[in-house]
């Protein structure tokens, strides 16, 4: 039986407002009256380590989705999409933001950042589809790179049992009014690409 | 009403519903969010919240607030109550007069922290109640009944969430803030509050005798429940037991389930539950605090049910345990095949450079540890403690890392032992005043030979940016006096005391130079607001940038570890995260690095 209608991992880089799509997702869930579940990462990690949260909507268990188990994986960088891949349902989807940020490991010259293609390759493999796009640059054009989370969320849209408008109202809820036009503006590209 | 909450906010709310007066803590991950949703919000109820500068104090502050009737909550990270055990383990025979919650947050797995070490013991230990919720809801749920259970009983009650109770989300019922209890006033009553020898032999029979009716109370509380489905069954504690509920909705077997979430654990419960099974599975974190109790009541109610568990290797001993370990545990137990989870292959991930934490770009401490390595040398002693700057590790001015505090005191003992290169103690501002103190008065009364860097970024950084008393400010906000480190550490006894600020490089070394060449024991503040709290007040930095002509290719800045600073196989680049600090430009060799202008 399942056990939860929709599991998302979403992972990323400390700072790269991971906490800000389990809140709009939460307050949306809630609006559509179905029950949610999250956990997220905080402490230590936060610190530009890699991070991950996990959101289950239509659940009433634990907030921990298991390996194998999501239906969905949100990758705010292309790395973490392809450390945390295992959280993945070989029938679920993954999408990815292409723009990588560099961990201190490579900027100091002890690893070596692998190029796109030879994340996508592996990805592609484990799961049914891939979505890969350059989300940070999507959010420059709406306005500002920090919206890089919002044109994640865009694309998530489609994937999850919630109505765009549902999500759209719970966007306009947690975000500040000032930055809500280039917010809607990056919900709406991140939909458009992944048409 | 109902919210999406993190599991913190939702025990914040929980504690208003409570209408508690006074909630003291000191941060530690995953239980610093309690005390920073209730700060703004204290006038508005009037609580008093504070941060308080250790665990023992805030604990003391709770207990003398109980004595007055008045609600209190004390909360800490798993380690802080060892800090904090002195009174804690007393005031169970003392007992409380308003309820008071002492709320201790594990952390499974050691996301943020040293060790894993089981709240549950220490609620057994001073023989107090515990509730183990296994979610936000029931974390909530569970403050309203510590409470209610603690004024019924006169003793303190524990709330020990994990980190994945206290930083999940939920859909939260929760309940209006409640009222302040009226008139509160300290009761004299010397055979209850004084903990002579004579009083306390009477209370500490009392405290056993309280043990059974307990027990007895918890019995019927919902959190421990059972739903018996067939001959094999589980016993599950806390968040395990709703990871086996999943696990049995998932297989849809037949399997008996006992969730515990309240101790001490009802032996009448337990042993109804084992004698209706053939064979039990004990699913819980950390230490086998229910195996064990389920092997005691075995012996007494079904001597041959087959115990699984940590002992027999079912359940891991160490680490967290999430969803499809406990699945697969259960379907062990049923004989059911396990479930693999995706593994990519060791070729594939090999590819992937790690992404350990770091200091942030710009970062005071690592220009401290720079100048600390340039003063002292790579062969001295530096023994280390507990915040960001730990994150220094791989820069080789970590030695150690013990507790709260023990930089300054373990670097003693090492100079007392007989090492006689130098030694360079480095702790940050609240852990100083959480507990080096008195590290360093020792220090300076026995004598020891030895440096003591104070690493001030004022502010509690790692979990959140909390406030401590040199910052000039409390939890709520208020103007405080804002203490100085120096003057502290002059009167500790300290003979040789100065100020660095570590983004003045060259400066910084010389300072540390001198302090290495004290005779004695010498403090170096080196203090430079975290560069997340400058960013949060505006004071933005021109950035910096490397003049390619000029470059040699040397590396030493990329080496400096800054993840500002790349390097493109020929010369360096410093990206979009540099926040301004200049460091790097003063290290370079080649003064190729400028400021944007």
């Amino acid at each position: 039986m399942r056990t939860s209608e929709c599991d998302i991992v979403v992972v990323g880089v400390g700072g790269q407002g991971v906490i800000l799509i389990s809140e709009v997702i939460g307050r949306a869930a809630m609006l559509a009256g179905l029950s949610v579940r999250g956990v997220e990462t905080h402490g230590m990690a936060q610190r530009g380590g890699s991070v991950i949260n996990h959101i289950r909507v239509g659940c009433d268990f634990s907030a921990m989705i298991s390996p194998g188990g999501a239906d969905v994986l949100l990758a705010m960088e292309p790395a973490e999409a392809l450390r945390y891949v295992h959280y993945l349902s070989p029938d679920g989807v993954a999408l990815v933001n292409t723009r990588p940020v560099m961990p201190v490991t490579v900027t100091t010259g002890q690893a070596r950042y692998p190029s796109i293609e030879e994340i996508l390759v592996p990805l592609r493999e484990a799961c049914s589809q891939v979505w890969a796009m350059d989300a940070t640059g999507l959010a420059a054009t709406a306005g500002s790179p920090q919206a890089t989370n919002v044109v994640m969320l865009g694309a998530l849209s489609r994937h999850l049992p919630i109505e765009e408008a549902t999500l759209r109202k719970a966007l306009s809820e947690t975000v500040p009014a000032r930055f809500l036009e280039i917010n809607m503006k990056a919900f709406e590209l991140g939909k458009i690409e992944v048409e | 009403m109902r919210e999406y909450l993190l599991g913190n906010v939702a025990i914040a709310k929980g504690i208003l519903e409570a209408g508690a007066g006074v909630v003291s803590g000191y941060p530690g991950t995953p239980s610093s969010e309690i005390v920073d949703f209730l700060a703004p919000l204290a006038k508005e109820h009037g609580v008093h919240v504070e941060w308080s500068v250790n665990e023992k104090v805030a604990m003391e502050v709770a207990i003398g607030a109980s004595w007055t009737g008045t609600r209190s909550v004390v909360t800490m990270k798993h380690v802080g109550l060892n800090v904090a055990a002195d009174p804690f383990m007393t005031l169970a025979y003392l007992g409380v007069g308003g309820g008071m919650v002492v709320i201790s947050a594990d952390d499974p797995y050691c996301h943020s922290s040293q060790n894993e070490q089981d709240s549950r013991r220490y609620a057994q230990f001073a023989r107090v109640p515990c509730f183990d919720p296994a979610d936000p809801q029931e974390a909530r749920d569970m403050i309203l009944r510590a409470f209610a259970l603690s004024e019924e009983f006169g003793v303190p009650v524990m709330l020990r969430p994990t980190t994945r109770v206290s930083h999940a989300r939920a859909d939260v019922e929760v309940g209006s803030p409640g009222k302040r209890r009226d008139e509160p006033k300290f009761e004299k009553n010397p055979a209850r509050r004084v903990a002579l020898p004579v009083h306390a032999r009477p209370l500490h029979v009392e405290l056993l005798e309280k043990q059974a009716v307990i027990e007895a109370a918890l019995a019927n509380d919902s959190w421990n429940r059972s739903e018996m489905k067939g001959e094999m069954g589980v016993i599950a504690s806390g968040i395990s037991g709703l990871y086996a509920a999943e696990a049995i909705a998932e297989i849809e077997a037949d399997v008996s389930l006992l969730r515990i979430g309240a101790y001490p654990i009802s032996r009448k419960t337990v042993g109804d539950f084992l004698e209706g099974v053939k064979r039990v599975l004990v699913i819980e974190e950390m230490d086998p605090v229910v195996e064990e109790f389920v092997e005691m009541v075995a012996k007494e109610r079904n001597p041959d049910v087959e115990i699984l568990g940590k002992r027999s290797g079912a359940v891991p001993g160490v680490g967290e345990l999430d969803p499809l370990t406990v699945r697969n545990a259960i379907a062990g137990m049923i004989g059911l095949p396990g479930r693999a989870a995706p593994k990519m292959s060791p070729e594939v991930l090999s590819i992937l450079p790690p992404r350990p934490p770091a200091l942030c770009p710009g970062c005071s401490h690592r220009a401290t540890y720079y100048a600390l390595r340039k003063a002292f040398g790579k062969d001295a002693v530096f023994p280390n403690d507990i915040g960001c700057y730990t994150m220094g590790v791989d820069m080789g001015t970590v030695d150690t890392c013990l507790c709260m505090g023990a930089s300054i005191t373990v670097g003693a003992g090492i100079r007392f032992g007989g090492e006689e290169r130098g030694i360079c103690a480095v702790l940050g501002d609240s852990t100083f005043l959480h507990s080096g103190l008195t590290g360093l008065l020792n220090a300076a009364y026995n004598g020891a030979r030895m440096t003591v860097a104070i690493l001030d970024n004022s502010t509690t950084a790692m979990t959140g940016h909390q406030p401590h008393p040199g910052t000039g400010c409390t939890a709520c906000g208020e103007t405080s006096p804002a203490l100085s480190l120096e003057d502290i550490c002059r009167s500790l006894g300290a003979g040789f005391v100065e100020t660095a600020d570590p983004y003045d490089l060259d400066s910084t070394i010389e300072t540390f130079e001198r302090a290495r060449d004290y005779p004695g024991l010498s403090v170096v503040v080196s203090r430079r607001a975290c560069v997340i709290s400058a960013i949060r007040a505006g004071d933005r930095r021109p950035r910096f940038a490397v003049d390619s002509e000029k470059c040699g290719g040397c590396q030493v800045c990329v080496k400096f570890g800054c993840p500002a600073i790349e390097f493109d196989g020929n010369v360096a680049k410093i990206n979009a995260l540099c926040s301004g600090c200049g460091v790097c430009a003063a290290i370079c060799p080649s003064k190729a690095i400028e400021v944007v202008k």
